[in-house]
Parts: C-alpha cells; structure tokens; sequence
C-alpha cells in the first residue's frame, strides 16, 4: 500500500532531525510517565529510542496501520517488557499507558506541519490515531495481565504462609488462623493441629479466629471437621475470636457451630485453664512486716 | 447504573478475589460491617458454587441506584448443567456435592433481593442485592 496518509506515517519519523525523541521525552515527563523519577533517566530515553527505531521499522512496512503483522514484532516486543516490568514495580496504569499516549503530541504536530492539506491531515491523522490507540490498548492488556500474575502470586504466598500451633500451656496449645481459609492450605493446618494434639497430649485446643476475615459455609465445615476430628484424638476444641458481624453473618447462613466458643483467646485460654484443674489468681500483695 | 466489574471465576483463587472486590465496593458504598460481612459471605457462597457446580463461570459486581439510596447487585453465572429442582436446592441442608446445604438459602437470608434462574443444560444465574 502507498496512499498519502501511509507516506505521511512513513515520514514522520524518518525526517525526523533527532528533536522527535527530546519533545516525547518531555511530554512523557509532563504526563507523569517517568514516574516522579522512579524511570531512571537515561534508561527511559535508551527504551524511547528503541521504541521509535522500531516504530520507524513498522511504518515502513507494507501495512503500516496493522499492529498485528510481523513487521509490528519489534515494536510490542518492547512495549511488553515496558508494560511488565512497570506492572510488577507498581506503576498505576495510566503511568504506564502515557508511555505510548504521550508521543502522539509530538506525533501529530509533525504531521500537521507536513501536511500540505486538510484533507491530507484527516488521512494522517486518522492513520496515526489508529496506529497509537491499538498499541496503547496492548500496552494496557499487557500491564493487566502482569498485575493479575502478580496478584495470583501474592495469594499464593499469604496462602502458604504456615500457621503454626502453638503450646500455650501443659495440655493446651492453640492455633491462631490468620487470612483466607479456603485454599489447599487448611488441609494443611487442620492436620498440623491434629498431629500437635497427639505430641503435646493436648487436652484442650483453642482455634483463634480473629484473623479470618470470611467465614462462609466452606470455612464453617472446616471449623466443624477440625472440632470433631479432635475429640476423636481426646482434645475439646475451644473457637475463640468470633466477631459479632461473623457471629450474625452465621446466624443468617444458618450455620450452627455447636462448639464452646469465646471472645476473645485469653478467655478461651482462663477457660482452658479452669477446665484443666489450674486457676490464674493475683499474686497476694507482699506483707511489709 | 456505574458500569459493572466482571471477574472472571475459573479457580479458587478467583473466590478469593471476588470476595475482595466486594467488600471494597461495599466499604466505598458506606456499608456498615456487619453488612460488608453479610454481603461479602453470601457473594463467597455464590462465586464457589459458580466454580464448583457450575464448572466455572463470572462475577458481574455493580452499584446501583433505586428509590433514592445506593446498593451493590452482583450476579453470578455459569454455562454449567443447571439445576433441575431449585426449590430442592433452595432447602437449608441440601448439598448434591459434600457441603453443609446453606449456601444458596444463606445466600438469599444475607441479601436485601436474591433471584435464581437456571436452565438445566444451560447453565445458572444468582442475582443478589444489598441496599444500603
Ligand atoms: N451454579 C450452580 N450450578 C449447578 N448447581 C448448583 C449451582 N449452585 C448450586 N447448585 C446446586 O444447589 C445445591 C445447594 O447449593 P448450596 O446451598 O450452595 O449448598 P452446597 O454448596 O453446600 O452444596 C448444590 O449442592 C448444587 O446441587
Ligand atoms: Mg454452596
């Protein structure tokens, strides 16, 4: 193809005097893409550079308005390693996107100083809007699937955080649950405090709850299973850190938790106490004779 | 109308996600605790049945207006095999798989409006409401 307005594309970077690069710079700066200095200088302008070297490449190509030929390649290579990597550092979607938005300015003022007509600007600028909103958009879905990546990632890892049962007295050890309990890790957990019940010879077992933010019906028949299994090993089970939200949520669910519960894990604990013949008292005030 | 968020629900990780927008939607809508908690754990149940029933499906989580106050409508739907008695399945305790039975009851009892439509071979729709 060789109508007008792909001449003016192909034109516009290559009769470029070298300032292309320095007013993209500096209207990427003005539309925050350098990220209030987080880009490093010199690394934005090398990528800006590279960027436009590639850009040039494409519109020289047969179909220069379609980003989706090879000839395109070079150009949403680096616009992905550009989306990802400021994906995963945390840049907001817009500081991303200015990258490709940003150059259109100078873009389209070089053009309307090319072209010698109304009608020869229309074209362009029509050719030209649709090269750089098609590139912004993959610029976007790039930046949204790196973040989903990153979001799956950190749930993994709070998922596999390990939830350890601690001993807080002879015969009693608690398991503080904290985070989300539908994952494959509370298979994990409920088995941990089983197997600490058998080596302490824990009588009582307190599940703290107050980290959970959610306690659906799925969570509830954890809760349920746990307190069964236990009492099959010879340890009570004790449900401590029920908030009143959750409390009422499970009233509407409809979910019964026929356990002992209580607030909070120290009354859980003074309960577990009492429950295994010891009394916590105040020590008696020191006589002054 | 604000245009709604769809999430997809492929995995339980989406679960998880799904009950994370929800509650920040609900936060930014005013919602007390105790109903960000409702509301959160009813769309729990829906979005796990969207996976685990309906084979996997999406979440559309929206704010709406009506009658001069604000709410959250979320709809859950799966091209999953439907169900065939919905008041069976409606029944508190009745689980074809292995769960507890209370998650679409308890679904409805935590919502201000709840409206099930399923077509067997189809697959299943649960739009719930909370007002503010
Ligand atoms: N999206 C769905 N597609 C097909 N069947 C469903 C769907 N949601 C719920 N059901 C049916 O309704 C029943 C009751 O659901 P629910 O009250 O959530 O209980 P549970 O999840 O514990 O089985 C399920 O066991 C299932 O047979
Ligand atoms: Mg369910």
């Amino acid at each position: 193809m060789n109508t007008p307005a792909i001449n003016a594309l192909r034109s516009l970077i290559a009769d470029d005097g070298g300032t292309l690069l320095d007013e993209w710079l500096l209207s990427l700066k003005a539309a925050g893409g350098a990220a209030n200095g987080r880009v490093n200088e010199n690394e934005l302008r090398t990528q800006c550079r590279d960027f436009l070297a590639a850009l040039q490449g494409a519109f020289e190509s047969d179909a220069p308005t379609d980003t989706h030929t090879a000839a395109y390649e070079p150009v949403t290579a680096i616009l992905d390693e550009m989306s990802r990597s400021r994906a995963l550092q945390g840049f907001s979607p817009s500081e991303t996107a200015t990258f490709v938005f940003s150059l259109k300015h100078p873009l389209f003022a070089r053009l309307r100083r090319s072209s010698k007509d109304v009608e020869a600007l229309g074209d362009g600028a029509w050719a030209l809007t649709e090269v750089m909103d098609s590139l912004g958009l993959h610029v976007m879905q790039v930046y949204q699937t790196s973040r989903e990546q990153v979001i799956k990632r950190q749930q993994e890892e709070i998922s596999e955080l390990s939830t350890p049962v601690v001993k807080l007295w002879d015969g009693i050890v608690a398991l503080p649950l904290i985070g989300t309990l539908d994952s494959s890790r509370t298979q994990i957990v409920m088995e941990n405090l089983l197997q600490s019940i058998v080596d302490q010879e824990a009588e009582i077992a307190i599940i703290d709850i107050t980290g959970v933010p959610t306690v659906d019906t799925l969570v509830a028949q954890h809760l349920l299973k746990t307190v069964a299994a236990a009492r099959l090993m010879g340890a009570d089970c004790i449900i401590s850190g029920i908030r009143p939200q959750i409390a009422q949520t499970m009233v509407h669910l409809g979910v019964e938790l026929n356990m002992v519960s209580k607030a909070s894990l120290s009354d859980a604990l003074a309960l577990a106490l009492k429950r295994t013949g010891r009394m916590v008292v105040p020590r008696p005030i020191a006589s002054k004779s | 109308m604000t245009g709604g968020e769809t999430i997809p629900i492929r995995e339980s990780s989406d679960v998880i996600r799904v009950r994370a927008e929800v509650r920040r939607l609900a936060i930014g809508l005013g919602l007390g605790v105790v109903d960000q908690t409702k509301i959160v754990t009813a769309a729990s149940e829906l979005a796990r049945n969207t996976l685990v029933y309906g084979g996997g499906g999406h979440a559309v989580l929206e704010v709406v207006e009506g009658k001069g106050r604000r709410g959250l409508r979320l709809s859950f739907e799966d091209h999953g095999p439907g169900i065939l008695d919905i008041g069976q399945a409606m029944i508190d305790g009745y689980s074809s798989g292995r769960g507890l039975g209370l998650g679409l009851s308890g679904a409805k009892r935590l919502s201000s409006e709840f409206e099930i439509t399923s077509v067997v071979g189809e697959g299943t729709r649960v739009v719930i409401t909370r007002w503010n």
